[in-house]
């Protein structure tokens, strides 16, 4: 069963020195563990760029995520997980790794 | 139909629907499938018990009726070519942890019912469900929500577990505790809306809902001995549900603790209480919220008149519950004790101070309603009791909040 982890943030700032060292470490553990399928780190919600081609006619490119929220994904993973419980365990121990709230979604 | 295939019936629901449930979600791997798969099983039993007679082993007859039923909607969803459903919900084979000789497959399904990744109204309403047997109606009308809301909840909660896979199994011994204490709250919910039914339609104890809760409390304190909070709720319902006979008079009016016939209590169920708390008074560990509770009722339970309690040592036990749990209603629930060692003026100065929180809390008007009688303020008393009265949901408290708001007169 795989889970996709988001981790949220409120803010404009980057991890710490102190929090990516964390995070190596947790994500030493993860893989350890048989649970790490993916990770990766997202530049700042600004960066991004939404396209819409679903109409007839030339595509929307418009400047900026697709939704504006004080809350944005600063980065993911994707985690391996036998079930949810598992799921919340590891996520206990990442959201304290990279000091942010987890979401935790099933893959379908 | 007879009285007795009535009874039966009725008597089936309450002692098999958990178990049948549990027994075809470990089989199929789908909360809905046995859900509705048990339904069926007990609607076909209203139709043919009246005809065929009760069978000797209804709880059998229903689990093997049920298990056809969901092999029959299985077949039926593949015929018609529906891709067959993959994702069953996971379990393991092995007990989870260590913790007692008693595994009972209900556990499991209370466990998922009561997971702290579903909200916790979505808890309680899926735990009176799946593990209690209500149906949707009844669940939507106990927490005064529309019945499509509650059946769309009930719903997503089932697609929540499967889709997420939450598991259906006992809890790992690390998650342990705190999973426990979820399903204490769920409990207590239940207990509390079987003690004080809500609605207008409903008996004013729901002793079903009363005793399934026990029921459950006792199959976890089986599974979990040590567990100071499970024996302190298991003793707080025995020694609540002890005075249900002497609680509601012959005419359905509410009869408050200082007027109840004593010898209507049941003894053994006192004594079973009595006995669970002073082992966790002798356990020396602290308290938590459900013992001080239990411990409370059982100085009121230790009086042989009302006269004899021992109102000091209520105070102080809910000093202890107020430092635990620092809401409004235990304070509320304080001032009560206060007013018996201090007197009503005493006791009405601080529930005024809990209005702005509790306004719209029954039990916060009647309280004041009590107090401002005592106190010889009867136009204060009326408008307290009217407000008490609108907000009151069970029948029994409605009865006697009017008797006790006219006896007052038309001021």
């Amino acid at each position: 069963m795989q889970y996709l982890v988001s981790v949220i943030h409120d803010g404009s700032s980057t991890g710490t020195a102190e929090e990516m060292a964390a995070i190596d470490v947790f994500n030493d553990q993860l893989r350890a563990g048989g649970h790490w399928v993916f990770a990766g780190g997202l530049a700042a919600p600004a960066s991004a760029t939404t396209v819409d081609s679903r109409a007839d006619g030339p595509p929307t490119i418009t400047d900026g995520p697709f939704v504006e929220t004080k809350e944005q994904v600063a980065g993911l993973w994707v985690w391996e997980a036998e079930d949810l419980d598992e799921a919340l365990r590891l996520a206990v121990e990442g959201s304290k790794a990279c000091h942010r709230k987890l979401e935790v979604r099933p893959f379908l | 139909m007879t009285a007795d295939v009535t009874e039966a019936i009725t008597r089936a629901h309450h002692e098999e629907w958990a178990r049948v449930v549990a027994a075809l979600t470990r089989r199929f791997g789908d909360l809905d499938v046995a859900e509705d798969a048990a339904a069926e099983a007990f609607a076909t039993a209203v139709e043919r018990w009246p005809r065929d007679g009760v069978p000797v082993n209804p709880g059998g007859w229903l689990t093997t009726t049920a298990n056809r039923r969901a092999i029959d909607r299985l077949r039926r969803e593949s015929k018609r070519g529906e891709k067959q459903r993959a994702a069953v919900m996971w379990h393991d084979d092995e007990p989870a942890a260590p913790v007692g000789a008693v595994e009972d497959e209900r556990l499991r399904l209370i466990f998922t019912c009561c997971h702290p990744a579903l909200a916790p109204e979505t808890r309680v309403a899926l735990t009176l469900r799946m593990v209690g047997g209500l149906t949707v109606p009844e669940i939507a009308r106990a927490f005064l929500v529309q019945e499509p809301t509650m059946g769309q909840r009930i719903t997503r909660a089932k697609a929540k577990i499967k889709a997420a896979r939450i598991p259906y199994r006992v809890p790992s011994a690390q998650d342990l505790p705190a999973r426990v204490s979820g399903v204490l709250a769920v409990l207590f919910l239940v207990f509390n809306e079987g003690y004080l039914a809500t609605g207008p339609g409903t008996d004013p104890v729901r002793a079903d809902l009363t005793a399934e809760a026990i029921r459950l409390a006792r199959l976890v304190r089986a599974l979990l001995p040590d567990d100071g909070e499970v024996a302190g709720l298991l003793a707080l319902m025995l020694l609540t549900e002890a005075r249900r006979p002497a609680r509601v008079s012959p005419d359905g009016e509410l009869i408050p603790l200082d007027r109840q016939d004593r010898n209507a209590w049941d003894r053994s169920l006192v004594a079973e209480g009595h006995a669970l708390v002073r082992e966790r008074l002798a356990s020396g560990v602290a308290p938590g919220r459900y013992q001080v509770l239990a411990a409370i009722n059982a100085v009121h339970t230790s009086a042989r008149e009302a006269r004899d309690t021992d109102w000091s040592q209520i105070v102080a036990l809910y000093d202890q519950l107020v430092r635990l749990d620092p809401s409004p209603v235990v304070a509320l629930n304080r001032a009560v004790a206060v007013a018996e060692l201090d007197g009503p003026e005493v006791a009405l100065a601080t529930v005024d101070r809990l209005g702005g929180a509790l306004s719209g809390y029954h039990a916060y008007h009647a309280t004041r309603a009590e107090l401002l009688r005592r106190l010889g303020r009867a136009d204060g008393a009326r408008a307290a009791y009217d407000d008490a009265i609108g907000l009151a949901g069970n029948t029994a408290e409605t009865a006697y909040l009017t008797r006790r708001r006219d006896e007052l007169g038309a001021g």
